[in-house]
């Protein structure tokens, strides 16, 4: 108790604890209320939504880099699917030439085939016909010379011969 | 050379400063009783007066406010302005209210007939006068809380996802210190959020109570943080929020240490019940002790001027006034810090969950 008789600084006053008091306490509730709360609630939400969009960013990017590889397997594959079609187009067509090329050859060949036929029977038929004509010529002839030849009987005969020989042509 | 031109220099802007003083000085002569100015100047009771609290609030010259005097006595409340405490010449007078008061050592005492105090009339007498600490603080009040509303209306306005902006930019970096470097890393996250009004609360009230009292001129001069009255009220504060919040595993720590043998834990009892005294009021001298020896060191140094009675002292005692100033701007912070750290580890110690309490129960 000396000392704090001693010394009127650490003797604290009674009406300065009583506005000291009343004044932290209406600064407590007043400024909770109304500043730390909604001051501290602002900064925790800022906080979470760039946390937020911080994993969010990363899951994009992730995103992006599995679709980036997708496309560019699909690329891959419609190049080779590219590749194949064009291969089969070729393979059709060569087919298709070969085909033709072998068609035009077959026709090519009944054509002659039947040109050649065309051409026996034609020969034949003009054979034919050349035989007939040397038949009656010879009926002819024999027709003539045996009117003539009949009295002689032995130049007759020698001419029937002769005759018979030179028919023995065909 | 040029060591002698800053000398030249020096002496030019002394000589004119004394010039100016001296003619001020002449002026101040024939305004002033000659008879009053040739009181013996004393440095303790010139500091002490700074120092101390007061009913009126000295603005300069002759100007200043003169607070309102509250006063509750058996006779009931009483409010008279403290200009009827003091005559033209600020020398305390005796005012006839319900009682005969008088201003005694600058605090206002019940006066009897023949001028010495009435010791049994004191005794029921409350003086909850607005002091010149009271409306400092009511200014650092009116300061924090126009400040942080509209800091916090910034957010309503525009909105959590943008960036802070002005004063709001300016304030929310402190508050973000006191959550992460000194709420949570002593509380833990889990709790802290409940302390951080109280916390952040403390630290402002302190915080700007600091810096007005460095400011030597209205509205700032008074001595509110260094005053043993505002420490104590924080420090029951203090006290109650950590012995309010305490859990049972803290109670056990104190009564009942855990891993101890019985003799020691009867030992260490009533050393830990000191402790959660001590804490508090360790809280209540430091602060009060650091500011209100950082306005005596400031103090002190201007003294010196009227110590030696001659301007050419201050060659000395304002640069290192100056030096003091700055440096107390750091203590203004420091101790705001240091007292906040020091609560929040309080409470964090009183909140502590002890996770090895199993293996103490496993050893008995």
């Amino acid at each position: 108790m000396f000392i704090l008789e001693v010394n009127p600084l650490v003797l604290p006053d009674i009406g300065l604890v009583f506005w000291n008091t009343i004044a932290f306490v209406v600064l407590l509730v007043v400024l909770g209320k109304f500043a730390w709360k909604p001051m501290l609630k602002a900064i925790s939400e800022r906080e979470n939504g760039i946390e937020e969009a911080l994993l969010q960013a990363d899951k994009m990017k992730a995103e992006i880099a599995t679709m980036q590889s997708e496309n560019e397997a699909l690329l891959a594959k419609a190049r080779e699917e590219r590749a194949t079609l064009i291969k089969e187009a070729k393979e059709a067509s060569d087919k298709m030439v070969a085909e033709a090329k072998e068609k035009a050859k077959s026709e090519y060949d009944k054509i002659l085939a039947d040109a050649q036929l065309a051409i026996t029977q034609q020969k034949n038929a003009a054979l034919t016909d050349v035989k007939n004509q040397v038949g009656t010529l010879v009926i002819e002839v024999a027709e003539k010379v045996l009117r003539k030849e009949l009295s002689n009987k032995a130049d007759q005969e020698s001419y029937i011969k002769q005759l018979a020989d030179g028919v023995k042509l065909n | 050379m040029s060591f002698l031109r800053i000398k030249t220099l020096l002496v030019a802007g002394f000589s004119l400063l004394a010039v100016l003083s001296v003619t001020k000085s002449f002026a101040n002569e024939t305004a002033m009783d000659s008879a009053k100015k040739e009181k013996e100047f004393n440095v303790t009771e010139t500091i002490l007066e700074h120092i101390k609290d007061d009913h009126s609030w000295h603005l300069w010259g002759d100007k200043s406010i003169h607070l309102p005097v509250i006063l509750k006595t058996s006779k009931g409340v009483e409010v008279f302005s403290s200009a009827k405490l003091v005559d033209e010449h600020h020398e305390p007078i005796v005012y006839k209210g319900n009682f005969d008061y008088k201003l005694i050592e600058g605090k206002l005492k019940i006066v009897n007939e023949q001028g010495t105090i009435d010791e049994v009339a004191n005794k029921q007498l409350l003086d909850i006068s607005i002091t010149k600490n009271v409306a400092s603080l009511f200014v650092s009040v009116f300061i924090i809380l126009v400040v942080f509303l509209t800091a916090a209306s910034a957010y309503k306005k525009t909105g959590v996802t943008s960036a802070p902006k002005g004063l709001q930019s300016f304030m929310e970096p402190i508050v973000l210190f006191v959550r992460d470097d000194l709420a949570i890393p002593n509380i833990g996250k889990k709790k802290y959020a409940k302390f951080m009004p109280f916390l952040l609360t403390v630290f402002f009230l302190i915080l700007t109570n600091n810096f007005l009292g460095l400011i030597p001129f209205f509205p700032g001069g008074a001595n509110v943080s260094g005053n043993i009255a505002f420490t104590m009220m924080l420090a029951v504060c203090v006290f109650i929020v950590v012995n309010l919040s305490a859990n049972k595993n803290y109670w056990e720590h104190i009564f009942w240490m855990p891993g101890m043998h019985w003799s020691m834990k009867l030992f260490l009892a009533p050393i830990e019940l000191i402790g959660v005294f001590t804490k508090p009021i360790s809280l209540m001298i430091r602060l009060f002790a650091n500011i209100t020896a950082g306005h005596i060191l400031v103090l002190s140094l201007i003294c010196i001027i009227f110590i030696f009675k001659t301007i050419f002292a201050s060659a000395i005692a304002v640069p290192f006034a100056v030096f003091i100033g700055v440096i107390e701007c750091l203590v203004a912070f420091l101790q705001a810090y240091i007292f906040t750290m020091l609560t929040a580890m309080y409470i964090g110690m009183a909140n502590e969950e002890h996770h090895h309490d199993h293996a103490h129960e496993a050893h008995h």
